[in-house]
C-alpha cells in the first residue's frame, strides 16, 4: 500500500511537470492538443495526489503505525475526527494537504473555465502547476510522508503512535489549519490569472473580474482561519491571551493584510483603470507571503513555540521564492507600458486618495511585521546578534497603524470619486464626528485615562455611525418609494449593491473587533496557590475553590479544580479549569474555564498542582469585552457571504446588455 | 506636480511617523538571542541587556519556592540557575528536558531571573524510550 502511494505521488510530479511543458509549449507553438492534453493532466495530477493522500488518511485511521508518520502523529485512543486531522498536523502531512488543496483548486479552476479565456489558461495552468510541482517535490524527495519504519532492513511497526499533538486535540484547531491552508493555496489562483494575463498582454481587466470571487472566498478562508487561531490561542494556550505576535502567527496574518490592500485596491483597476502595476505587484506579493507563511512554519526559520519543525526545508522554499521574485519581477519591468495607468490622482481628499492611503498603511504594517518577525534573522547577519522583538515592539507599532486603518474604514466609502466637496464631508461626518468626541469626553469624565482606548472608542463609533447611516439613508429611500418598512428596505438595499453595502457589514465586523481589542487595555490578573476552601477577589468577582479533583482515560490524565464564582454575594455558577496530561505524546495543555459575557469574560486557568500536591496554581483574569472580536469575526464573515451574493441590479444591467448585442449582430446580415 | 507635492508630504509623513516609532521601539524592546557559553563571555554587557537564553531543562531540577520558580538550563555541558518571576502561567510543554527558552536579565548573583519562558517539547520519536519493548534496538527511518 504504503508503495502505491508513493508510486502515485511520485507519478503526479510527473504529470504536473507534463502538464506545466505541455501548456506552455502547446500555446507556444498552437497546438490545441497540447493544451487539452495539459489540462487533463492537471485532472491527473489530482487524482494521483488524492490517491496517495487518501492511503495517508487510511493509514492514519486504522493505525498502520508502519508508516513513520503516523507512528508519530496518530494513536489508537484518538477520537476518529483528530485522526483524520492528523494529516496536516504534522510536516510531511500538511505539506501534501497543500498540494492536495492546490490540485483540487487547479481541477476546479480548468474545469470552470474549459471554455473561457481559451488566451491565457494554457499559462494559468502552467503557472498552477509549476506552484504544484514544487511542493509535489518537496512531498516526493524531501519529505516524504510514506516514510516506513524500518528495523535492521525489514521494515517494522510499532505498537502505538506518539498521537496527535495534544495542543491540536481542540475542535477549532482541527479545522483551523484546513482554513488557513484554503487561504493560503486560494491566493495562488488570482496570482496565475494575473501574470497569465501579463504574459499574453490581455488588454482590461479580465483576470481580476474573473478572480474577484475567488480573491474573495480565499479572503474569507484565510481571515477564518485567522480568527480560529485567537480563538484557539485563547482557550487552549491558557496564557490568557489570543494574538501573541509569535512567527507563526504573523505568518498568517502577513497574506491576510496584503490580501485585503489587494481587495481594495482592484476597485480602482476596476473603476478607474488606475494602479494596475500595483495590483500585479501586490497579488504577487499575497501569494509570495503564502509560502513564506508556509515555509516559516515548517523550517523554523525564526524561534517559535510553534515551530515543531526544523528540517532541510528552508533553502527549497528560498529557492523557489527567489526563482518566483526574478520571474514576476522581470514580467512586470518587460510589459510596463502595458500597465499604464488610465487616470491620475486628483485631490487628496477624495475616494482614490482614501485607497491610496488604505493601501499604504496596509502595505506598512504588512512590512513592519514582517520586518519584526524577521528582526532575529536580519541583526544577526548585519550584527552577528541575533536580536528578537517582543509584542512590546508589535503592539507600539501596530496599535496607531491599526487606528488610523480603523478611521479610514469610515471616512474612505463616503468620500466621493476625484474629489469630495466640504459639503459633502460636513453632511457625512458632522454627527458621527460630534458623537464620537461626546463619547470620548463622556470616558474621560468617567476615569478612562487610557490615551489609545479614549481614541479608538471615539472612532469605533465614528465609523459605526458612519456605516449605519449608509443603511439608513439608502434603506429610507427605498421605503419611501417601495412602500415597504425600513427593514425589509434595508434588506432590499443590500441585495441591489451586495459589493458594496456587504463591505460595509465587513468594516462594521472590522469596528466590533475593534472594540474587543480595546478591551484589553483594562485587562486584570492575579494568580494564587489555592487549596479547597481558599477565595481569591478579582475586580467584581469573588472565587472560591469548592474542589479539586483528578483522573484518568485513555487518552490522558487530568486535574480539574472546580471554582464557584459570586458577585456581590450572589452565586453566579461553577466553572472548572483543568490541567490534563496526554500520555503519548508525554505533554500537557490546559483547558481554561470562561465566563464569557457581552461586557467581560471571567477566564479562569489551572496553572498546575503546587510542589506539596494539595493546592492549585489557579490563575485568574478578566478580559473586558473580549467577546466582541468574536462577533466582529461573524459579522464580518457574514459581510464577506453578502459580497459573494450577485447584485440584484447588476444583473440586470448584464441582461439589458446582452440583449442590446443580440440586436446589432441580427441586424448586420441585412 | 503641486497635487502630487501634497501626496508625497503626507506619505513621507505617514512613513517618517511609522520608521520612527519602529525605531525607537527597537531599542525598547530588543532582546538578544544567546547561548549559555556566549552569556558568560559578554562581560558586564551581560548584566545590561536584556537576554533570550536557550536551553534544555535539567532534569529534576525545576522547584516551586515562594511564588517564583527555580530551575536549571543545560547546553553542551554548560549550565545556568534560573529563577522564574513572572506572572504568566508556566507554559504546559515546559518540564524536565524540554528546551526551554528564558527571557529576562542576567543577575550580579549569576542567577538569570527570567520574566518569560517559552517551552518546546521534543516529541521525536526516538525521544521516547520504553516503547519499543518488542524492539531490541532503536528504529531507523528508512524510505521504501
Amino acid at each position: 500500500m504504503e508503495n502505491v502511494a508513493s508510486l502515485a505521488v511520485l507519478l503526479a510530479f510527473c504529470a504536473a511537470i507534463y502538464a506545466l511543458l505541455a501548456s506552455v509549449v502547446g500555446r507556444i507553438q498552437r497546438k490545441p492538443f497540447l493544451i487539452v492534453s495539459g489540462e487533463r493532466a492537471v485532472y491527473c495530477v489530482w487524482a494521483l495526489i488524492t490517491i496517495g493522500s487518501g492511503i495517508l488518511v487510511y493509514a492514519l485511521i486504522t493505525g498502520d503505525f508502519r508508516f513513520s508518520y503516523v507512528a508519530q502523529h496518530s494513536n489508537r485512543s484518538m477520537p476518529l475526527l483528530y485522526k483524520i486531522a492528523a494529516w496536516w498536523g504534522g510536516q510531511e502531512g500538511s505539506l501534501l494537504f497543500w498540494g492536495w488543496l492546490l490540485s483540487t483548486y487547479s481541477a476546479i479552476v480548468v474545469f470552470t473555465n474549459r471554455h473561457k479565456h481559451r488566451d491565457m489558461m494554457p499559462y494559468v495552468v502552467g503557472i498552477l502547476m509549476f506552484v504544484q510541482s514544487f511542493f509535489l517535490l518537496l512531498n516526493n524527495f524531501v519529505v516524504s510522508p510514506f516514510k516506513m519504519l524500518s528495523l535492521e532492513g525489514s521494515i517494522t511497526a510499532v505498537q502505538d503512535g506518539n498521537g496527535l499533538n495534544p495542543l491540536l486535540q481542540y475542535p477549532a484547531m482541527a479545522i483551523h489549519p484546513p482554513m488557513l491552508y484554503l487561504g493560503y493555496v486560494g491566493f495562488a489562483v488570482p496570482f496565475a490569472f494575473a501574470i497569465a494575463s501579463l504574459i499574453t498582454r490581455q488588454p482590461g481587466d479580465g483576470w481580476i473580474h474573473t478572480t474577484r470571487r475567488w480573491t474573495l472566498i480565499t479572503w474569507l478562508f484565510q481571515s477564518t482561519g485567522v480568527m480560529l487561531g485567537m480563538a484557539w490561542a485563547y482557550h487552549v494556550l491558557g496564557w490568557g491571551g489570543y494574538w501573541g505576535w509569535d512567527p507563526v502567527e504573523n505568518a498568517s496574518l502577513l497574506p491576510w493584510l496584503s490580501g485585503t490592500a489587494f481587495l481594495h485596491s482592484v476597485m480602482m483597476q476596476e473603476k478607474k483603470g488606475m494602479m494596475k502595476v500595483w495590483n500585479v505587484v501586490l497579488i504577487s506579493t499575497t501569494f509570495l507571503l503564502c509560502i513564506f507563511g508556509t515555509s516559516l512554519t515548517r523550517t523554523g526559520l525564526v524561534s517559535s513555540v510553534h515551530a515543531f519543525a526544523q528540517g532541510p526545508l528552508g533553502k527549497y522554499f528560498f529557492s523557489f521564492l527567489a526563482i518566483c521574485i526574478a520571474g514576476i519581477a522581470y514580467l512586470i519591468l518587460d510589459r510596463l507600458e502595458y500597465l499604464k495607468s488610465e487616470s491620475e490622482l486628483e485631490s487628496v481628499i477624495s475616494r482614490e486618495s482614501s485607497f491610496l492611503f488604505n493601501n499604504l498603511i496596509l502595505l506598512a504594517s504588512c512590512f513592519a511585521v514582517l520586518w519584526g518577525t524577521l528582526f532575529p534573522v536580519i541583526s544577526e547577519a548585519v550584527s552577528g546578534e541575533k536580536i528578537s522583538l517582543d509584542s512590546v515592539w508589535f503592539n507600539k507599532l501596530m496599535i496607531p497603524i491599526g487606528l488610523f486603518l480603523l478611521v479610514l474604514t469610515g471616512v474612505g466609502p463616503l468620500f466621493a470619486w476625484r474629489r469630495t466637496s466640504w459639503e459633502s464631508l460636513r453632511r457625512n461626518f458632522q454627527w458621527p464626528g460630534i458623537a464620537s468626541l461626546v463619547l470620548a469626553v463622556a470616558l474621560l469624565a468617567a476615569g478612562v485615562r487610557s490615551f489609545y482606548a479614549l481614541i479608538s472608542f471615539g472612532f469605533c463609533l465614528f465609523v459605526a455611525l458612519t456605516v449605519l447611516m449608509e443603511f439608513y439613508k439608502g434603506g429610507r429611500a427605498i421605503a419611501a418609494k417601495n412602500n415597504m418598512n425600513l427593514l425589509r428596505a434595508t434588506v432590499e438595499l443590500t441585495h441591489r449593491n451586495t459589493r458594496r453595502y456587504g463591505g460595509y457589514l465587513v468594516h462594521m465586523g472590522i469596528v466590533l473587533m475593534f472594540i474587543g481589542f480595546t478591551g484589553a487595555a483594562f485587562n486584570k490578573s492575579d494568580v494564587k496557590e489555592m487549596a479547597v476552601g481558599d477565595t481569591l477577589a478579582l475586580g467584581r468577582y469573588d472565587l472560591k475553590v469548592v474542589d479539586l479533583k483528578e483522573g484518568e482515560n485513555d487518552n490522558y490524565s487530568w486535574h480539574r479544580a472546580t471554582v464557584l464564582v459570586s458577585r456581590g454575594g450572589d452565586v453566579l455558577g461553577t466553572l472548572e479549569p483543568e490541567k490534563r496530561f496526554y500520555k503519548a505524546s508525554r505533554q500537557g495543555t490546559s483547558e481554561v474555564g470562561v465566563r464569557p459575557r457581552l461586557n467581560e469574560d471571567l477566564y479562569l486557568n489551572f496553572g498546575g498542582m503546587s510542589d506539596d500536591g494539595v493546592r492549585a496554581v489557579i490563575q485568574a483574569y478578566v478580559f473586558p469585552l473580549v467577546s466582541w472580536i468574536w462577533i466582529g469575526g461573524l459579522v464580518l464573515i457574514g459581510g464577506t457571504l453578502v459580497c459573494l451574493v450577485p447584485s440584484k441590479i447588476k444583473m440586470q444591467y448584464a441582461r439589458t446588455e446582452v440583449v442590446g448585442i443580440t440586436r446589432k449582430y441580427a441586424e448586420v446580415p441585412k | 506636480m503641486r497635487k502630487y507635492g501634497k501626496f508625497a508630504v503626507l506619505i513621507a509623513v505617514v512613513i517618517a511617523a511609522l520608521v520612527w516609532l519602529a525605531s525607537t521601539g527597537v531599542s525598547e524592546t530588543k532582546t538578544y538571542y544567546k547561548t549559555i557559553s556566549e552569556v558568560g563571555q559578554m562581560g558586564d554587557r551581560a548584566f545590561t541587556e536584556r537576554l533570550r537564553v536557550a536551553g534544555d531543562v535539567a532534569s529534576g531540577s525545576i522547584q516551586h519556592a515562594h511564588g517564583q520558580v527555580n530551575f536549571t538550563l543545560t547546553q553542551e555541558k554548560r549550565e545556568l540557575r534560573v529563577a522564574y518571576t513572572g506572572s504568566d502561567p508556566l507554559p504546559d510543554t515546559f518540564r524536565d528536558g524540554a528546551q526551554a527558552l528564558a527571557d529576562g536579565r542576567m543577575g550580579r548573583d549569576g542567577v538569570f531571573h527570567a520574566s518569560k519562558i517559552q517551552a518546546k517539547c521534543a516529541s521525536k520519536y526516538e525521544a521516547k524510550p520504553g516503547q519499543l519493548r518488542a524492539a531490541p534496538a532503536p528504529p531507523i527511518n528508512k524510505t521504501t
